[in-house]
Order: structure tokens, then sequence, then C-alpha cells
């Protein structure tokens, strides 16, 4: 097991996510002789895990059964232990495409937080890129180096404890993109300057507040940055669900009541529109938003170092 | 100039190349002599060859490029400006330049930044207008006559929004943040199997292949023919990001599932990589009725492109000798055995690795109906592996929905949209942008488990009853304990 490579089976000392069901799950490091409790009773290590394939069924000690997957980093962003706020998929998805980043990357990045980020970015740079990611908080950078050997990706990437406003990213001239994910992102850009290639590369800051980045803009706009563009983007959920409404009774003969319209405009055609005709119901799929969604997470500001 | 070695890569005859204007992009091949439409512009992109990616160029009268030394900030000496525009009237008379008066100056050659200058001096109105006003009218009258374009270097980034602007269409109206989900969500990495299987032109192909960096294996699944890559070839790939990728007939998946797979009937049509060059079409795009034409003209141009191919190769052989021709057909027969032969055995070998059924992930993004694309394609996926679903509807990804959840061996089902917005960032006048896009496609994502096909019904039910709303879970969760 690695966070940048496949494997098929359970090994002592792997990462693996338990899942229970329904978004329910949890990391935990494999090892001979440990148990782990669940709500479905208890999994046995040694016996129930350990060279199994990925993706089995584990039938836990009071009969209930769970899966385990094999880590990925977004797995890992649903179920890591927050240190800090973290970025998720949704966000970290565009930041990946926007600063263009592949196999072979250099990516400076800060802070390192609770590593939701930094283990995206790994994955994608793997397995001729690297990440020098900067964290000003001492036990934050030790724990993200210790779970980065966990994972089996510290040859990729490099922390360092220090503060990013102050003393930089600790390299110059060699990143092809650079991300500031901090409370004051334009205090950093000048560093980011620094750090990216002569030829130029792509940058990125995060911030909650639009105070933040207007003056993240101007600072960007001073650095010579060109392209700068601010975006949000936001994840909308739908619930798959079966939904019957009730036909009025509009005091029309029972046939013309019948369900013959409906039977057309059933949206997927499974041939099960009408449920209870004499109810005068009609059934369908709907895929329904949330009550509640996440409105806000940050805005993105995307910018190019050019050439000139 | 600079040291150009230090400087990064320099633009080179045949390569795919960008040019970019604002946030107008169009991927056009580097060639010599070869006259090139942008943003109601014209030129050759000769001089550009030699120049560093990322070199901003001016158009200059014969259409060449020249480099464009030090982008100087004239700040405009009249630093007066109005309080708001009470004062401003509409009349049509506020610039006193005529129509006629700008394309003399034009025609005498004059630097569109010049020319600029002059319509502010000629404005009756500028000195009136807030200086937030006056900002705006400078930057709109220097995007009409100033003749600026940048060569940049192809990307995922850049061809698909560039896609998405020009011929949504074409890639099934996937936006670009949609695709960047797609790349997150199916864990795309170098050292990955992937089975990609789309129509969006060969975009999706393209994104996952530079995401791979030519690490793994990818098989394309295509239908009909052949399999269409107009925008893979836009990226400029290197030729060994192409020894692992792979093709394969959708019609010949259900056979190679029975095992009755044989390779004696090919897809008739060569399935050569097709290049299509991208001229905007101006292909409408809103209705159904249209959206399939545009379809079907993709695939007629793509035609077209080859029968111009054939076409060459025949007055070619009419100028030679008879003789020389007969012996040329004679060779063009071993020459077409040989290529069939090699067909076959690369069909083969990519039955071979569907057959192993390892593969690390699966990406659809089509313009058929995702359900039977899906059911039969997760049968070649490992388990443990994430699977991405987009279609343009929402309805089709809700039926893949059920009709996964009945078969079984998938969990953690997601049903999602993206939402974006573009942002004004100015000092004091910062808002959200005053258009957005209304949508960009839905995914359906989730990840494979081993399916135990032995119990069937009962686990099917167990496994429907895993995710279904929370209330009649805890029943579940109530036997369980």
């Amino acid at each position: 097991m690695s966070f940048v490579e496949y494997g098929d089976t359970i090994k002592d000392g792997d990462t693996a996510i338990v899942f229970l069901g329904h978004e329910s799950m949890f990391p935990v490091k494999v090892q001979h002789g440990t148990v782990t409790q669940t709500k479905y009773g208890v999994i046995r290590h040694s016996m129930d895990l350990i060279g199994k394939k990925y993706g089995s069924k584990v039938t836990c000690s009071k009969g209930g059964w769970v899966f385990i997957l094999h880590p990925t980093p977004e797995l890992w962003t649903m179920n890591l232990p927050h240190r800090t706020q973290i970025l998720y998929s949704t966000d970290i998805s565009i930041i990946t495409m926007m600063l263009e980043l592949k196999p072979g990357s250099i990516v400076c990045e800060s802070g390192t937080g609770s590593g939701s980020l930094s283990h995206a970015l790994i994955r994608t740079v793997a397995p001729t890129g690297h990440l020098y990611t900067v964290e000003f908080h001492q036990q934050r950078a030790e724990k993200a180096r210790e779970e980065f050997r966990e994972h089996g990706v510290e040859h990729l990437v490099t922390v360092t404890n220090q503060d990013v406003c102050k003393n930089g990213f600790g390299v110059s001239n060699i990143a092809d993109a650079v991300f500031l994910d901090i409370p004051s992102p334009w205090e950093a850009i000048g560093h980011a300057k620094s750090a990216l290639k002569a030829e130029g590369g792509r940058i990125c800051s995060f911030s909650p507040c639009i105070e933040q980045v207007q003056r993240t803009c101007l600072a960007m706009e001073e650095y010579g940055f060109t392209e700068i563009n601010t975006l949000e983007i936001l994840l909308r959920v739908y619930n798959v669900r079966t939904i019957s409404l009730q036909i009025p009774d509009l005091g029309k003969a029972a046939e013309d009541n019948s369900s013959a319209g409906f039977d057309s405009s059933n949206p997927s055609n499974q041939g099960s529109p009408c449920a209870n005709l004499q109810q005068g119901t009609v059934q369908f799929k709907s895929g329904v938003p949330l009550r509640e969604m996440v409105g806000h997470t940050g805005y993105l500001t995307f910018a190019t170092k050019s050439l000139f | 100039m600079e040291d150009g070695s230090r400087l990064g890569p320099r633009i080179c005859e045949g390569d795919c190349a960008v040019l970019k204007r604002d946030d107008v992009f169009k991927a056009v091949p580097v060639l010599r002599r070869r006259k090139i439409i942008f943003e109601k512009q014209w030129f050759y992109l000769d001089n550009a060859i030699g120049h560093i990616y990322g070199t901003t160029f001016e158009v200059t009268s014969g259409g060449n490029l020249q480099p464009k030394q030090e982008v100087e900030e004239t700040a405009t000496e009249t630093k007066e400006a109005g309080t708001d525009n009470r004062n401003i009237v509409d009349d049509g008379k506020s610039q006193k330049l005529t129509h006629d008066d700008i394309k003399a100056l034009k025609d005498k050659g004059i630097k569109g930044q010049e020319i600029v200058q002059q319509l502010i001096e000629n404005s009756t109105t500028f000195r009136d207008k807030t200086e937030f006003a006056q900002d705006k009218y400078i930057k709109k009258k220097k995007k009409k006559y100033e003749a600026v374009i940048t060569i940049v270097k192809p990307s995922t980034r850049i061809l698909s929004t560039m896609y998405y602007a020009r011929e949504p269409g074409k890639i099934n109206h996937l936006r670009y943040d949609t695709l960047a989900q797609m790349l997150t969500l199916g864990n795309i990495r170098a050292g990955n199997k992937m089975i990609v299987m789309e129509t969006c032109a060969g975009l999706v192909l393209g994104a996952v292949m530079e995401r791979m960096g030519g690490y793994g294996s990818i098989i394309q699944m295509y239908p009909g023919g052949g399999p269409v890559r107009a925008a893979t070839s836009c990226f400029g790939f290197p030729k060994l990001f192409f020894d692992n990728l792979h093709e394969f007939p959708l019609s010949k998946v259900d056979s190679l599932l029975s095992g009755t797979f044989s390779t004696e009937t090919l897809p008739s049509e060569p399935e050569d990589n097709v290049l299509v060059e991208e001229e905007s079409n101006g292909l409408t795009d809103e209705k159904q009725t249209a959206l399939q034409e545009g379809e079907e003209e993709s695939t007629t141009e793509a035609a077209m492109e080859i029968n111009q191919i054939e076409e060459q190769e025949t007055t070619d052989i009419n100028a030679e000798d008879v003789e020389f021709k007969e012996n040329k057909e004679k060779e063009n027969v071993r020459e077409k055995q040989r290529k069939q032969w090699e067909r076959r055995k690369k069909l083969i070998e990519t039955a071979a690795l569907l057959r192993e059924k390892n593969a690390d992930g699966l990406i659809v993004a089509s313009k058929f109906h995702p359900s039977p694309l899906l059911l039969t394609l997760l049968e070649f996926v490992a388990p443990s592996r994430p699977f991405v679903v987009y279609c343009q509807y929402k309805e089709p990804l809700l039926e893949c929905y059920t009709k996964l959840r009945e078969r079984g061996g998938v969990i953690n089902l997601k049903l999602s949209e993206t939402w974006l917005r573009n942002y004004q960032v100015l000092p004091d006048r910062s808002h959200p942008k005053l258009t957005m896009s209304g949508g960009g496609g839905y995914l359906l994502s989730g990840i494979t488990v081993v399916l135990d096909k032995g119990k069937s019904d009962s686990s099917h039910s167990q496994a429907l009853k895993m995710e279904e709303p929370s209330c009649k879970r805890c029943k579940v969760q109530d036997l369980h304990c």
C-alpha cells in the first residue's frame, strides 16, 4: 500500500479505510495482533484483514459487515484527523487543474495544515515531481512528516517548519506552481514569485474572506502576475429518491385521470410509473438537493507568473 | 533577449500551440507560411518559431508577428475625473474621431496603443467619467485596437476552457471544473491502468494522459469505426505517451465478456489518429437537434480529413510512371496486410489487458446512455477502485444509480454537480461577475468492491439497504447489533 500506488492485498503496516456504509468510514492502521472496535463488533487485524483483498467484505464479531478500502487521497480527505480547517476534494480538483499539475511538477505549498491538499498534490506530481510544503506550527509540521512516512510518500515531499511570510519556501526558481492557504497571503506573494521558475508558472491563493482576496490581488499585480482570476466552486450533491405524488381530483371521469399522460413523461421509463391508480399517485425517481449544503469554502485566486 | 535555455521550451515548427488573447484561446499547429485567423485578425506564425512559449506578439502589417517588449503602462496624463455620471448624455457625439478617421489611422500603420490615446483625447466625455469608468473605457478600447496575441503551451486547463467556450457541443457540454472533478474523483495518476470511454473529441482522454504522464496504461473504448482524438492531438504529447495507449471497440465488449471474442471481423474503418484541425465552425448547440447535428458534423469532419489524405495519395500515384505504379500497388497491398495484421495483434493485446479485469479505474463521459456502458465496463475494474461517469443530464444518472444498487459491487455512490462563479476583484468594486454558467453537467461517482455473486438475491437487497435514507438504515443497524 502506498498513497501513490495501488496494491491488491492488505498488508501489515498499511493504512486502510473501514467503510461502514453511507458516508460512514474511518481510517485504520493495520497491525498484526491489533483489534479495531466498530459498531458492528470487533475486527481482528491478523485474521480479518491481513492477506485479504482490498474491497473485500469483512464480517465483524457481532455479525455485521464492513468493506475495507484501499486508501486514496480523496478517502483520506474524508477521514483524516483534523488539526486545522481542511480543503475538500471539490476545491482540490480545480486547484490541481488550474495549477496545471502533472507527474513531474514541482509544487510549493503553505501551510501544510492537516495535509489534505498535500496528499492530493503528491499523488498528482508522483513519481518524478516534488512537493515543498511549509508549515509554521511545529507540531503540525512534525505530524505531517510522520503521516507522509506512514503513507509511503516521504520521498516525494519536503516539510519545512518556518513562517512562509518571513522566510519563504526555502527554494528558489524551481517551482512550477505555488499554493497559498495562509491568513495573509499578500505577504507571501514575493516569496512565491522567487520560488517559481524563471520561465514562469502558476500560483493559487485560497482565502475565505473577500478582503483578503482584494489585498492578495493587489500584491499579485504589483509583483507582475498576469491572468489574475478569482473564482468560487461549490459541490451540489443530490440524493436519489423515489418520489410519489398524488394526482389531484379535478372531478373528471376516471379514465381521463388515468396514467397515460404521465407514463410518457416519466424520466427514467422504468416501467413502474404509476404505483397506485386507485389512489391516483404517480411515482418517479428524482435527484433531491440536500436541505443544507456547504455554501462557502473560500475564494480561489489564480494567476500566472509571466515570462517578461 | 534572455538566455532561452534557462527559460524553458521554445516554439518549434510542427508543435501544437495555443493562441491566447485575454480569455480567448485557440489551438493551432505551428506551421510556416500558413495563414491563421484568430479574433478577427490574420497573421502567420513564421516569426514566432524560435521564441519561448509565453511570449506576447504584436500583429504588424502583412500579418507578421513581432515580439512585444515590456508591457508599458501608459498612465493617462489627464488625471481629471468626474464624480458620477449625471452630466454624461448619450448623444452619440462624444467621440470626435469618425469611423473613417480611425480607419485612416490604422491604414497608416499607427499602433493600437496610439489609436487608443487619440480616442481618449478626442472624447468629450472622458474627463467627466469617474476614474473607474475611465479605466473601463481604456480597457475596452485597448481590447478593440491593440492587436496582441500570446502563444502558450497547451494544457488541460487551457484546452478544456477553450473547448467549453468555443465548441461545447463537441465535448457534451462538459465544463472544465467538472472535468477537474473527474480527474480527482477517479484518482488519475501515474502508473494506473485506466479504462476511458468518452465521446468528447478526445479531450477527456488527453486530460487523463496528461495526469498519467506516460506512466501506466490506458484503454480507450470507442464506438463506431475508430476513436476520435482531435482534442488529444492538441495537447502535443511526446510520442512515448502513445506507447501504452490502447483502444478497443465497444461493439466487441459483449463477446469479450461472454468468451466468444475473435479478431476475424474488425471494425471497417481505419483507426489511425484522426488529426482534425479545430476551426471554430459556429456550432449552434442549444437545441437538442442542433447538438446531434454537431456530433455528426464532427464525425464527417474527421471522415473528410481521411478522404483528403487518400486523395492526396492517389494524385501522388497518378504522377508516377505506370510500371512504377503497378509495383507500388503491390507494395500498397502488402502494406495494407501488414497494417491489418498489426491492428489485429494490438487488438488481441488489448483484449488480454481487459480480460485481466484489474483496471484501476473507469472514466465515462459520452453522448450515450451511461447505464449500459457503466454496468458492462465495471466488469473490467478491480475491487476498491474509483469510477466516475459524466452525463450532461441528470436523469440517466438517476437510472444508473438505481441499476448499480440492484447490481451491487459498488459503494459510496454519489450524484453531484459543481457550481462555478467568477469574481471581479478591484479595490472597492469586488463582486461576482454578471454572468455565470448555468450548469456544467452531472457526475456519478463511486468505489468498486468485491461482488459476491453466490448469494445473489439476499446480498443484493442487503446492499440496497446499506445506503438507503438514514431512517431506513437505523433498522438495519438494529439488526446488526
